[in-house]
Order: C-alpha cells, then sequence, then structure tokens
C-alpha cells in the first residue's frame, strides 16, 4: 500500500485476500487445492462468485496460485 | 442463598502426598491427610479454635498465640495453625488452661483497638468481635488506653477501600495476601511494638502505591481495618448469590452480597474452580457501571441518524425492528441483513441471537467480536488439533515447569490467573516470554524471566520457527509422542521445512531483532525443561499471520510432547469473559454450535429439524465483509447486541462508512455506545447482575450466572431477543434459559451433559461433557487428538503488508490495562478511570527525544489510516522504533490509527502492527473534535410529549 490515506474497494480487498490466503498456503502440498477449500469453507457464495467476476475482467490481479484455486471453484 | 459466611478452615489444605494419619481432637478421632494443620483438622471436624491471624487463603504464620492447643506428651501450648496432625496424636482445644491463655492473649489485642463496635462497619461481620466472645472475655486488665493508633488519619485514596490503621490489629493477613495470594507484595508492616503498623510501598497511600487493588487484603482483615467503602455507606449484607464475572476469560465467581435489592460488595468465592477465591479490581469492585446514569432503560428509535431518539414501548420498538428487517429484505434479499453476537453476553442469549439469523433471518450472517480476537485460535487449534479450544485448566499450570508465554500480558489482561501463575514461578518454575513489551511479568517482586525475547511486531512466526529449527536440529524431540500421537509424514515435512538453515534463530535476527543465542536457550528450556506449558494472547491472533502462529505454537507442543497432559499445553487467554461461549455457541458465519461446518449435512439436519426452517449451507459474512458489503449497497441492516464495533473494531473510518450505509442498525447495549452512533433502534440491555445464564470461560469451563436482582430495563437479554424473533413469526416459549441450555445440549455433541441441575450442583462443567466424558474435561487430547492425529502444518513467516517507512517509521502495538475492560464500556462508568482516565501512548525515551517530547505531552499519533491525539507516557517497556497505547477511551479512538490488513484465515484485524508517525501536538485532533459533536448530537433524546 502507497503512503496514501486510503481504503481498498471491496473488490481490491476480495483479490487482496484470496492472494494473501494462497500465499500463506504456499507451503502446502497441494496449495491451489487448500486454497480453493478455504475460500470455499469460508466466503460466502456471494464473494466467491464477485471473485469469480472481478478474476476474469482482471486477470493479472491473482497470483497464479490463487487462479488456479479460483477456477478449481468456478468448475 | 441466605447470608452466611463461607467457611474458614484457617490454613490452607496439605500439598497432597497420599498419605493420611489418623489422630483425636477432643475426643474425636479423625484421619487425614498427612501435613493438615490441627486447626484444619479441627475445622474438617466441626470445630472451631479462636484464631486471629490464621485464614486458609494464606499459608499459616503462628503470630497472635490464640490458637494454642494441647497435645498430649507435648510441653507446652502449640499453635494449632502451624503444627501438622500426626499419627496417634491426641488434641484438646478447650481446656480451662487454653482459657485462661487465649483472654489473656484477647486481652492484649483488646487494649489496643478502640472500642466503636456499635458505629464500627464490621460491626456483626468482625473476627476480632467474634474471637472476644470466643474466649469469653469479659474484661481488660490493661485498661483501653493502650498505645493505639487512634489518632491516626484514615488511608481513603483507593477508591473503593478504607484503611483505618487505628483497627488493624497487625495480624499480617493482608500483607501475606498480597504476597502469596496476589503476588504484588505491595504490602509491609512498618515500625516496631505500638508503632506497627501496615504500609503500602514506600509509605504512600494505597492509591498512590504498587497495590493493584485486587480486594486480597480486604478479604483477609479480620476487622474493619481494611474495608469496603460500599459496606461502610450501605451496612453489612444480608444475603449472597454465587455468580459469575462478566469481565475477562478467566471466569471468576464470586458471592454477590447483598442487602434486598442492592449489591453490597462481589467477593470471590472460594469454591470457584476458575479463581480459588481470588479477584481482580475490575471484578471485586468495578460494578457500579450496572446503576451509571448514563443506562439506556427504555427503547428508543428513530428514522434517521441525524434525528433525535424517541423513547417508545417495548412492543413499538420490537415492532418497528421486525418491521424493517422484514422490509429490506423484501427490498434487498434475504442475505442483506445480519447481526453479531457478544462475547459479554450468556451462552443462551448467545445462541439465541444465531438462532434469530439463521431461523429468522434465513441466512448464516452472524459474526460475533472474537472475530476480532481469538478467531485465529478457532482456525489454527482445530486444524491441528481438531477443535477449537484451550487444551487445560487453570490449576494446571501449578504443574508446570517451564511456561511460555507469547503475546499476553496476563498481569493486566487476565490478573487472576497472573497471579496463580507467578505462584508457580515463585515455585521455581522458569518463565520465558516473548513480546515486544517488557511487560510486568518479565521482571516483578520474585519473578524474572528466564528469557525476555522482544521480537519487532509482526515476526512471531519467524521466531517459532526458529524455536522449532533449534528443537528439531539439536534432536530435542519427543520422537516416541510424536509417533504415536501425531502424522509421521507431516511431521518429517514440517521438520524439513524448520531445519533449513533460513529459519534459524542466526537467519531471523535481522527480522526479530532478538540475540540468537536467547532464541536457541529459550528453545532448548522449553523443550527440555520439564513440563512446558504455552500461554498466548492476542499478541499472537491479532496479525495477518495470527493463524499461522497458533499452529506454530502448537507445532512446537506437539513436537516437545507438551500436550496431553497436566503441567503443559496451549492454552488461549481469552479476551473478554465469554468468548469461548459466543464461539461454542455457532456465533461464526460458517459454523453451527460445537464447531460443524453449515455445509455439513448431518448437523444442518438436526438443526433443521429442531427448528423446523430449511437453513442455509453456505458460509455467511463476517463482520468485515458485512461493512464492505454495506458500503458497496448489498447490505443493509444489521442486529448488534452487546458490542461497540466502532470502538473497537479496525479502521474507524470504515466501520463508520459501513454502519453509515444501512438502513437498520439496531443496538442492544446497556449505554448508548458509539456503535449506537449510528444505530436506529435502540433496545436496552441488561447487566450480568440482572439475569440467570451461563458463561464459558477461557478452560472451557461453564459456569452458572445468576440474577440477583431484577433488570432495570424491565427484560433480561435473552427475552428481548425472543421478542424480536416472535415479531419475526418465530414462535419461540421459552421460559428460563435453562430451557434453551436444554436445546443447545440437544443439539451440541460436546455439550450433551450440560443442564442447570448439573451445574448448580456441581459448580461448573468443562466441555465436552456428554456420555463419553461424563463429567467434563478439564485436560483435552488426554488419550488422542479430537481429530485423530494431530497435524503438523508447516508455517513459512509471511511478512506483513503494513511496513514502516519515512512517512511512518515507528511501529504502533496495542493492547489494554488491568483497570479497564475492552472499549471500556462498563469500566470507564466506574471508579476505575481513578488510575487509567485516558489512553496514553508509551514511547521509548530515545524516540521521544528524537521528536522533542516529554512525558505527558499531546503528540499526534498517524497512520495510513488516520490520525489522532493523545498524551505520550515516556518509557522503557517499549522498545526503540516500537510504540503502544490502549483502546479504552472513545475520546482517543486508537482504531482511527489501525488498518483494514487482517488474519490471512480469520480476518482477525492486524491491531498489533501499524505503521505510524508521531509528532508534538497542540491537543486534540479535527477528526476528535468533529467526532465529540457528532457523538453528542447523535446522542440528543427527544424529551417526551406531554400526555393529552
Amino acid at each position: 500500500m502507497s503512503d496514501e490515506n486510503q481504503v481498498m474497494s471491496t473488490g481490491d480487498r476480495l483479490i487482496y485476500m484470496a492472494n494473501q490466503i494462497a500465499r500463506n498456503l504456499a507451503t502446502q502440498p497441494d496449495a491451489e487445492a487448500a486454497t480453493a477449500e478455504h475460500i470455499r469453507a469460508f466466503w460466502s457464495g456471494d464473494m466467491r462468485a464477485r471473485l469469480v467476476a472481478l478474476a476474469a475482467d482482471r486477470p493479472d490481479a491473482l497470483s497464479p496460485v490463487a487462479a488456479a484455486a479460483l477456477r478449481r471453484i468456478a468448475g | 442463598m441466605s447470608f452466611a459466611r463461607e467457611t474458614d478452615h484457617g490454613t490452607p489444605p496439605a500439598v497432597a502426598t497420599g498419605k493420611t494419619v489418623t489422630l483425636t481432637i477432643d475426643g474425636q478421632s479423625v484421619t487425614l491427610p498427612e501435613g493438615t494443620s490441627i486447626m484444619r483438622a479441627a475445622s474438617l471436624l466441626g470445630g472451631s479454635i479462636p484464631k486471629l491471624c490464621a485464614t486458609d487463603s494464606v499459608e499459616s504464620f503462628g503470630s497472635c498465640r490464640l490458637c494454642l492447643v494441647e497435645v498430649e506428651g507435648r510441653n507446652g501450648y502449640p499453635a494449632s495453625c502451624t503444627t501438622p496432625v500426626a499419627e496417634g496424636m491426641v488434641v484438646r482445644t478447650q481446656t480451662d488452661r487454653l482459657k485462661q491463655l487465649r483472654r489473656g492473649v484477647m486481652e492484649l489485642y483488646i487494649s489496643d483497638h478502640p472500642l466503636d463496635c456499635l458505629t464500627c462497619a464490621a460491626n456483626g461481620d468482625c473476627e476480632l468481635q467474634d474471637q472476644a466472645g470466643a474466649v469469653g472475655l469479659r474484661d481488660v486488665r490493661y485498661g483501653y488506653d493502650g498505645a493505639t493508633n487512634m489518632g491516626q488519619a484514615k488511608d481513603q485514596s483507593n477508591p473503593y477501600f478504607d484503611f483505618d490503621p487505628s483497627k488493624c490489629i497487625v495480624c499480617s493477613r493482608c500483607v501475606r495476601a498480597c504476597e502469596e495470594v496476589q503476588g504484588t507484595f505491595a504490602l509491609t508492616i512498618e515500625n516496631k511494638g505500638f508503632e506497627s503498623k501496615v504500609s503500602p510501598s514506600q509509605g504512600e497511600d494505597f492509591l498512590g502505591s504498587e497495590c493493584v487493588s485486587c480486594g486480597a487484603c480486604v478479604q483477609a482483615c479480620p476487622t474493619a481495618s481494611l474495608i469496603e467503602k460500599a459496606v461502610v455507606e450501605t451496612g453489612t449484607p444480608d444475603r449472597a448469590v454465587v455468580t459469575t464475572c462478566a469481565y475477562c476469560g478467566v471466569g471468576c465467581t464470586f458471592r454477590a452480597e447483598m442487602r434486598g435489592e442492592e449489591l453490597v460488595r462481589m467477593v470471590p468465592w472460594k469454591d470457584g474452580k476458575a479463581n480459588r477465591g481470588h479477584s481482580c479490581v475490575k471484578g471485586r469492585f468495578a460494578w457500579g457501571y450496572a446503576r451509571h446514569r448514563d443506562r439506556i432503560l427504555n427503547p428508543m428509535i428513530r428514522a434517521s441518524v441525524d434525528d433525535p431518539w424517541r423513547e417508545v414501548s417495548w412492543e413499538e420498538a420490537i415492532a418497528h425492528t421486525a418491521s424493517e428487517f422484514r422490509r429490506i429484505q423484501a427490498k434487498y434479499g434475504t442475505r442483506a441483513i445480519g447481526g453479531i453476537t457478544s462475547s459479554r453476553c450468556t451462552n443462551e442469549e448467545t445462541f439465541l441471537v444465531q438462532k434469530l439469523i439463521r431461523q429468522g433471518f434465513g441466512n448464516n450472517n452472524v459474526d460475533t467480536c472474537a472475530r476480532v480476537c481469538h478467531s485465529p485460535t478457532g482456525y489454527g487449534l482445530k486444524t491441528t488439533f481438531g477443535t477449537s479450544a484451550g487444551t487445560q485448566d487453570f490449576d494446571s499450570v501449578m504443574q508446570s515447569d517451564v511456561i511460555l508465554v507469547i503475546g499476553a500480558n496476563p498481569t493486566d489482561g487476565h490478573p487472576v490467573f497472573a497471579s496463580r501463575m507467578k505462584r508457580r514461578l515463585r515455585q521455581g518454575a522458569k518463565l520465558i516470554v516473548i513480546d515486544p513489551r517488557r511487560t510486568d511479568l518479565v521482571k516483578s517482586p520474585h519473578v524474572e524471566a528466564e528469557h525476555h525475547l522482544p521480537l519487532r511486531p509482526g515476526t512471531n512466526v519467524a521466531m517459532l520457527t526458529a524455536m522449532a529449527h533449534v528443537i528439531v536440529t539439536e534432536k530435542l524431540c519427543d520422537e516416541a509422542f510424536i509417533r504415536e500421537r501425531c502424522d509421521w509424514d507431516e511431521f518429517a515435512d514440517w521438520a524439513d521445512f524448520v531445519s533449513q538453515p533460513a529459519r534459524s534463530p542466526e537467519a531471523i535476527e535481522p527480522l526479530t531483532g532478538v540475540d540468537p543465542r536467547e532464541v536457541r536457550a529459550a528453545a532448548r528450556l522449553y523443550a527440555t525443561g520439564g513440563n512446558g506449558a504455552i500461554y498466548y494472547g492476542l499478541g499472537v491472533t491479532e496479525h495477518s499471520q495470527g493463524s499461522s502462529t497458533v499452529m506454530a505454537i502448537a507445532n512446537l507442543a506437539m513436537a516437545t510432547g507438551n500436550i496431553g497432559r497436566e503441567g503443559v499445553g496451549v492454552n488461549p487467554l481469552r479476551g473478554q469473559n465469554n468468548v469461548q461461549g459466543a464461539c461454542d455457541m455457532g456465533s461464526f458465519p460458517h459454523e453451527f454450535s460445537g464447531y460443524r461446518h453449515v455445509s455439513d449435512d448431518t448437523a444442518r439436519g438436526a438443526f433443521e429439524r429442531a427448528w423446523g426452517v430449511t437453513l442455509d449451507a453456505e458460509p455467511g459474512l463476517r463482520i468485515p465483509n458485512m461493512l464492505d458489503a454495506a458500503t458497496d449497497g448489498t447490505f443493509k441492516g444489521l442486529f448488534v447486541q452487546g458490542e461497540d464495533i466502532l470502538q473497537s473494531d479496525p479502521n474507524t473510518h470504515h466501520v463508520a462508512a459501513g454502519l453509515a450505509a444501512m438502513e437498520c442498525v439496531v443496538v442492544q447495549d446497556l449505554f448508548l455506545n458509539e456503535t449506537a452512533n449510528y444505530a436506529h433502534v435502540f433496545l436496552p440491555g441488561s447487566t450480568f447482575l440482572e439475569k440467570d445464564g451461563t458463561f464459558t470461560n477461557a478452560e472451557r469451563r461453564i459456569q452458572r450466572v445468576r440474577k440477583v436482582m431484577a433488570p432495570l430495563n424491565g427484560h433480561a437479554d435473552w427475552e428481548i431477543v425472543q421478542l424480536v424473533a416472535n415479531a419475526m413469526g418465530l414462535n419461540w416459549t421459552y421460559g428460563h434459559p435453562s430451557e434453551i441450555m436444554d436445546e443447545i445440549a440437544a443439539l451440541t455433541p460436546t455439550f450433551a451433559g450440560v443442564h442447570y441441575d448439573r451445574l448448580d450442583a456441581e459448580g461448573s462443567l468443562q466441555w465436552p461433557a456428554n456420555d463419553a466424558a461424563p463429567d467434563g474435561t478439564p485436560t483435552m487430547h488426554v488419550d488422542g487428538f479430537v481429530r485423530g492425529r494431530g497435524k503438523f502444518v508447516v508455517t513459512d513467516y509471511v511478512p506483513t503488508d503494513e511496513r514502516t517507512g519515512p512517512r511512518f517509521p515507528l511501529l504502533l502495538t496495542t493492547g489494554r490495562i488491568l483497570s479497564h475492560y475492552n472499549v471500556g464500556a462498563q469500566t470507564r462508568r466506574t471508579a476505575n478511570t481513578a488510575w487509567h482516565p485516558e489512553d496514553r501512548l508509551e514511547i521509548h525515551p530515545s524516540d521521544a527525544e528524537n521528536r522533542g517530547l516529554k512525558d505527558g505531552d499531546w503528540v499526534t499519533l498517524r497512520s495510513r489510516a488516520g490520525e489522532t491525539t493523545l498524551r505520550a507516557l515516556i518509557t522503557e517497556r517499549v522498545a526503540p522504533g516500537v510504540v503502544y497505547t490502549t483502546f479504552h477511551h472513545p475520546e482517543t479512538q486508537a482504531n482511527v490509527i489501525t488498518t483494514d490488513y487482517s488474519d490471512w484465515a480469520t480476518n482477525c484485524p492486524e491491531y498489533k502492527v501499524t505503521a505510524v508517525q508521531v509528532m508534538a501536538s497542540n491537543g486534540p485532533s479535527d477528526w476528535q473534535q468533529d467526532y465529540a459533536e457528532q457523538a453528542r448530537h447523535s446522542r440528543r433524546i427527544a424529551p417526551l410529549e406531554a400526555a393529552e
């Protein structure tokens, strides 16, 4: 984050959260599956759906692990 | 319950050796544990040997000479308090010679004691008075003029109790209670002979001394020398009800001693299994908020938060609430509303709120204040051990050899447990403290940490992984335990990870700033020092890697075999009184009571059958998700019971924006708190003194809360939720909280054996309490982990994205202080403000000097999220580069500073790491002034219209 006083938009926050989860689960045996499972278990359906839409609009915003996890969720 | 004093056996129970002895006392044969005093033995037989300096909360002292007895075959008259029973001993407690001796002793005491009994506040509740009667004192040969201290002024500086030196008999019970029970060593006896008197610290008054106002001295005092002001003002109580404190997660039980409907004093209950007869300043004294003038007793509504409040009937308020929630759902969808349960309310009330949301709102948008404190504990311990709970009871610490405290400040946050811990440390257990601050535990009278690792905030995972590195690479693991109890392959993966050179204490020193030799020594001590117990608090959980830190702690405990028996374990110190219970009761949006996921068809099916509705199988929104959705326009209504998210949650600006975007915010609370500034409906709540229920403390102990007075607002909180539910068409018919607990037991396997009759009979139960554990479970994971095999989880250190830089060069960490509780809604409305009238910013002398600051100066504290002003407290408790403050006062609003960063797994806010700048200031910021005006405007209550 820059040194500006700002609050993330909800979309930015969802992307940030997904990347943060993926980054913290990176050392798990199957990081993609672990990330997908975590998001399924703890995020509401609306949040998941919105993240899927955001990923379609901003394909580079998600880390590779988070993006792969999201494909599992969307699939 | 009528009023009866608790029995005082004079001396504590003997340390258990397994051996017994048989003796005769006054012709009665008795068999007792070896080491029991004659005084205690006589008391257990139903007798009472006269005594003054002895009480069973402290070790015997043998100074008053009133408890003399005769022992056959022994010369003289030994003091029964210091003489242990022996096999075949024959004791006489009442003979002519003993009567004569006791009267002689009592004459000396009374000759130096004011005889103002009829006007003394302790009249009828005075042991000196009782003992004078017991020994048959009829005359005092030495006169009554003695060298009394009657001319000495009372010390009335403490807001809760007075010290009258003239009534002191110098029995030292207060001094010993301060040392042995509380562990503060604030009192001493100064001078000699007739000049002897109790003195706090170095001749200071009580308020200005090191005294922490726990009340142990007042409780121990046999006269009116130390006495509660409330007793002086009100008189002695005439009935008592045992109930549970509504402050921290220790869960102390008290006798609420009453005179009619008026609470006179709260006295810690000796049979309380959490507190063992001890208390802190909050539970013992800070209950005056219950009748504070700020309490709102009538329901209120308003169309807009810009309008003044309008007092209405309960019927109108409840109907309006239900109507608004249904209107919003009709317009914006079923999931457009939600609610927040309170860790300050009872299990039964919490269960009802989540039931209202799941059954009545038709969604899982329920969350709780544990979101912002111990949600990472839930995730971390469930992942590694299989359930979200601490592993031990509090008594366990007395079996510990090494105590590791990380991210917790128990002397302030959990003071009664801290006293127990300090007692064990004085007995010789070793202490490791991992904390950026030099907390009181690091060094205090007769307690000093073997190792203090003052790590940089945000580096817990790196530190714990480095300790694991030492334990694994130096082959200090308990391989037998791991092979028997844990998944070996997962252990092997974890061991490979932590063994890498990059995880060594030397490699991570640039991150943590801690001397690697100290890290290695601490790790060796924890692994090899005997029973190792870990206690942790919000300094672990309130980080972007809070859940990882909890799992790293669990890894350490499993690797060293420190799980599954007394003296060891992993112990989260819960913040609020019922955090454990609120989590147990299904307050999280992804799980039902008993930690079962909402997608679990079996669990959900049980609730659907019981409640007669189809339940949502999708997780709902967490608090921060609700606020985000509100600012996006998709979340429009919120029910908040006993919680003040505007003050307690991070990034106040964002919380305010979310609340302001909603169409109906309902706050149920004692006071018009900060969140209520954005509310449309206010439902007045009831205090813990005004209702029945249960709290569950940090050791999973379920204890009764008992109503001692009628609710001033007319309804207990559970009744109010039921009114809302029925207005929404749910047809609830609970007549008493015990019926709610019966439903909890029927639907929650870990609570299956919990019913009020059992709680009343046994005092408490620790869950799981069910067919598999009929008497509850003091220690978890004894024969195996709840999840089967313990799971080692690789916890890689991921630095927080909150970084210092040129504009924000310091790290702010926040916490709380002994005299206040959470957002201070209760304690700010008591005399506890005498100790902490405002939040202060702790700053290291070097950082202060660089900024030209002096102690007490007003400073601006600024982060990327916002700024506030408060006064500086220059101290070496914080390291250079680190500043610290509390969040007890809304005038400061420390959470204006904290950011949106949160734990990766649970969204628990990262309160403990905020990059800030500090600079001199002239006074309150523009924001503070604007907020104060807005709050004043929002709290207006329209005058009632005159009846026609």
